[in-house]
């Protein structure tokens, strides 16, 4: 047997220059070449000047990379966070029945991962309490963006104001401003006060013009928002869709959605399933029954197949690009199936006991941090007087992009919020280095 | 060859694996919190399952999925590839692991990749400059219409508000366009299944924005007049967006930049051999030529005097369309997957998916209407019903072909085989389709037999929605 020509081709084309030349002859051709129906002129002749390496060489090539990046422990948040993720996750996920399949345009012979989306829906609405979940969104950001457009299209008059917090994460308010740049909708802002937003503020500001009113719980400042039944009621009388945003741990124990007024909940569902990953997320959207065929990206649901058995199948697909094109709710086809499905099974393996523990430890390590970060001359936390949800901010009397520098050479990453503010994260999986960070801040922020 | 798909039946539950709500439910109250009461839910509902449990639970739902690595899968216009496993290897290493928030010099490595990934596709696509940013394909063509919008208006002219599309191109497209505030201008389509120059000339005007362009096309044609389609364009001021899906077509035969495009998306989870993950996640980096650099996403990545990386604002910047960087893991399996490769195997990735075309098209019985085609053909399934044949050839332990689509073939089997089929595999799906093509309505009608769930009820799944466990209660 001939072996496959690797040395000079694809490692994964598995064609021996034998078999080649007997397919050629069996579609009547004598090159390669001939079928590429490409005009002279458009015809590229040159070379990428990418050299072909063995796997062993591309390992060790992006280990040597990756070593570049400094061995720091981290301390940050801002709606990127890390949990420790069980073994069973990834052993799972990787299973490549999940990992090398489609979307499920074939249910019958897709069941496996049909069900665990299902399964991942049904975590959302228990945690959200909103009866539709999506089975993803690409990341926070966009589904803020996607929330903006459903609550555009169910209003039953136009507006055009999209009301947001004051606190939020830059990067999340520009992916929502693109998202409503081709609409008539304009993106404007909610004063907070003290950490939460401001109630009063957001009555004098919301009309009949208001589309929608966005809150976050926690904010991007770790502070626990106290007005959520308030902001739910100006929203609503004021016809304007009240949209929360949160994330699978926060959901655990915070007030349930669904019971303080929130017509939508989006936010990041990796929280749980993914390590920190650079930012890539798993956004999650869940909204009310009544706006089920205005719900953007995919939908699981059960049914019957011919043996009589429950099964489950991609549901309600007119309302997506692939049959509606431009009438579709939304332009998102590839989406985060197998992030969901990772996060699926980390919160099984938490389960409710579990999920409810690793919730309150993000409030139990962040208050006590907060506390000795207090403890430290030249330094003030938490800053806002509120609960606070994994992550606070703290006031230095030095400057804190100073302090934040020093701190790396230490071995640790902060955030450095602004001249005087350091942002701290605390979660379960960096609690146990809190005592050197303690030690560390003392050192360099007097 | 004879297919079973494993198939786990709870016959007393009229269903096959339960769901994990029929094995527990346990509610746990939230009392003793260190939050005060009025911020805390009163509980949370849902299964407690032991870790022995959950293996057995996700591992018998593995079995009922069918993916690469269990036979092939020609889907047309998915590429789907085998996903070298140690792609996987690479994502997960430790020091990769980082916030996007850490300091720039301090993720010295993660910044290098990035750059080399941008370098790497600008080059395959022959572009100016590369965004990693954008998360999907979709995400990849919303973020072109961004840009083409944002390049219009400042040379003067927002008030161009047409984005013309081919009616047989991917449904994104309209939905992109539509989503950047475009009115959506559909291209009918010429007799010989590419672009009608004719059609085109009628739907270009002073109004035009973009042409958005698959090459080869739906069909797995090239459009051979591209060189004028892309003058044409450029005449009446617009622009040329060059949809990536069929990119693995061309790799190292041609390029979107030398063909006259403007802006063009890479769909690396088809091109560059991310895994589908069941439906995601991809990534969508998009290319530009130099005049549309200053409108990219922020931040990109450069390379200082100092050899130092950095992230840079482009002047012009369009902002965000990820709340960070996109998707790190799947953009880290791209490069390592163009690096194992490199030039030679790029260039043969495409040889080997043209040839696998071709061989696989003419060894069908069913009629492929157009060509010459490429790296994907569309056949007519005639007087069957599509739908139907693809539940059949289910049976034979493939999966199907895209069905139904383009509409411009009847009962249209848009099938791609992809580069990673050897002979032997493709002459088993060619058995597949030609048993299929021989058998009478009755026997479709009643496939698939072998897979777990059998032929499954869409319109009850629709009129009767059930979207979670707890719609079912009662059942």
């Amino acid at each position: 047997m001939t072996g496959h020509d690797t040395t000079t081709g694809s490692p994964f084309a598995p064609h021996t220059p034998d078999e080649t030349e007997a397919m050629l002859d069996a579609i009547g051709a004598d090159d390669v070449d001939e079928l590429f129906d490409i005009p002279e002129a458009v015809r590229f002749d040159g070379e990428f000047g990418i050299e072909q390496r063995s796997e062993r060489a591309v390992k060790r090539e992006l280990r040597e990379t990756f070593g570049d990046n400094d061995d720091l422990t981290e301390f940050l948040g801002r709606g990127h966070y890390d949990h420790y993720v069980p073994s069973l996750v990834d052993h799972l996920s990787l299973r490549s029945e999940f990992l090398t399949s489609y979307t499920q345009y074939q249910p019958e012979v897709t069941q496996g991962f049909l069900q665990v989306l299902f399964e991942y829906q049904s975590l959302l609405v228990e945690l959200t309490g909103l009866e539709i979940a999506n089975c993803s969104m690409y990341d926070a950001a966009t589904a803020l963006g996607e929330a903006a457009t459903l609550a555009s299209r169910v209003r039953a008059t136009d507006g055009h104001r999209v009301l947001v917090p004051e606190l939020l994460r830059d990067e999340r308010r520009e992916v929502l401003e693109n998202y409503v740049a081709g609409t008539q909708m304009v993106v404007e802002t909610v004063p907070s006060d003290d950490g939460n937003i401001d109630v009063e503020a957001l009555a004098d500001l919301v009309d009949g013009d208001t589309v929608m009113v966005y809150a976050e719980n926690p904010s991007v400042r770790g502070t626990v928002e106290e007005g959520l039944a308030d902001i739910a009621d100006i929203a609503h009388d004021n016809d304007a869709l009240f949209v929360l945003g949160s994330d699978i741990v926060a959901l655990s124990l915070l007030q349930k959605p669904s019971e303080v007024g929130a017509d939508v909940v989006i936010g990041d569902a990796s929280v749980l399933g993914l390590p920190t990953s650079y930012g890539m997320g798993l956004g999650l959207f869940a909204t009310r029954d009544s706006f089920v065929r205005q719900v953007p990206g995919r939908l699981v649901g059960a049914s019957e197949d011919e043996a009589g058995n429950r099964t489950y199948t991609l549901t309600l697909q007119t309302r997506e690009q692939h049959i509606r094109k431009e009438r579709a709710t939304s332009n998102i086809c590839t989406n985060q199936a197998w992030v969901a499905l990772r996060t699926a099974i980390h919160a099984a393996d938490l389960g409710p006991s579990g999920l409810v523990d690793l919730a309150e430890t993000c409030v139990t390590e962040a208050q006590d941090l907060a506390e000795r970060v207090d403890d430290i001359s030249g330094v003030g936390a938490p800053v806002h007087d509120r609960h606070h949800f994994r992550e606070f901010v703290a006031r230095t009397d030095q400057p804190a992009p100073a302090i934040a520098s020093d701190l790396e050479t230490e071995g640790f990453a902060v955030h450095a919020l602004s001249d005087h503010e350091l942002q701290i994260c605390v979660t379960d999986a960096n609690a146990r280095k809190a005592d050197d960070l303690v030690a560390a801040l003392a050192e360099v922020a007097e | 060859m004879r297919f079973d798909q494993a198939r786990w039946t709870d016959d007393d539950g009229g269903r096959y694996e339960p769901l994990l709500s029929e094995k527990d439910g346990t509610e746990v109250e939230i009392d003793d919190s260190p939050l005060p009461d009025d911020l805390t839910r009163d509980s949370l509902d849902l299964p407690e399952l032991s870790e022995p449990e959950l293996a057995r639970h996700y591992t018998r739902l593995s079995e009922m999925n069918y993916g690469i690595d269990n036979g092939p899968y020609p889907l047309g216009s998915c590429t789907m590839k085998y996903n070298p496993k140690f792609t996987e290897d690479v994502a997960a290493i430790p020091d990769a692991a980082v916030h996007p928030d850490r300091s720039e010099d301090t993720v010295q490595g993660t910044l290098e990749l990035l750059y080399d990934l941008q370098d790497y596709l600008a080059r395959i696509g022959g572009m100016d400059s590369v965004t990693l940013q954008p998360p999907a394909g979709a995400a990849g063509e919303f973020t072109g219409i961004l840009l083409a919008e944002a390049y219009h208006e400042a040379n003067g002219e927002g008030h161009r508000h047409e984005v013309i599309v081919p009616e047989s191109a991917h449904g994104t497209n309209f939905a992109s366009a539509a989503l950047g505030g475009y009115d959506v201008v559909e291209l009918p389509g010429g007799d010989d299944g590419r672009v009608d120059l004719d059609a085109l000339e009628a739907a270009l005007s002073e109004d035009t924005a973009a042409l958005m362009l698959t090459n080869p096309n739906t069909l797995g044609l090239f459009e051979r007049d591209i060189e004028e389609i892309a003058e044409m364009v450029h005449d009446v001021g617009g622009l040329l967006y060059y949809d990536g899906a069929n990119l693995n077509a061309l790799l190292g035969r041609a390029r979107p930049g030398d063909m006259g495009f403007d802006i063009m998306h890479y769909n690396v989870h088809k091109t560059f051999a991310t895994p589908h993950g069941g439906g995601g996640p991809g990534a969508g980096p998009v290319g530009v030529v130099s005049d549309l650099e200053p409108y990219l996403p922020t931040p990109r990545v450069r390379q200082a005097e100092s050899g130092a990386y950095e992230l840079f604002e482009p002047e012009e910047t369009v902002g965000k369309v990820h709340g960070f960087q996109g998707n790190w893991l799947v953009l880290v399996k791209a490069y390592a997957y163009i690096a194992r490769l490199g030039d030679p195997g790029l260039r043969d990735a495409s040889a080997k998916a043209v040839l696998n075309a071709n061989y696989l098209g003419e060894r069908t019985d069913y009629d492929v209407p157009y060509g010459p085609y490429h790296h994907e053909f569309v056949a007519s399934a005639g007087d069957q019903d599509a739908a139907d044949v693809a539940k059949r050839m289910l049976d034979y332990g493939v999966h199907p072909p895209t069905t139904k689509w383009p509409e411009i073939v009847p009962e249209a089997l848009m099938t791609e085989p992809t580069e990673i089929e050897n002979r032997k595999t493709l002459d088993q799906l060619a058995a597949a389709f030609n048993a299929v093509a021989g058998e009478d309505d009755s026997t479709l009608a009643d496939a698939p037999e072998r897979t777990t769930a059998r032929r499954i009820d869409q319109t009850s799944a629709a009129r009767d929605l059930r979207l979670s466990w707890h719609s079912l209660d009662g059942d």
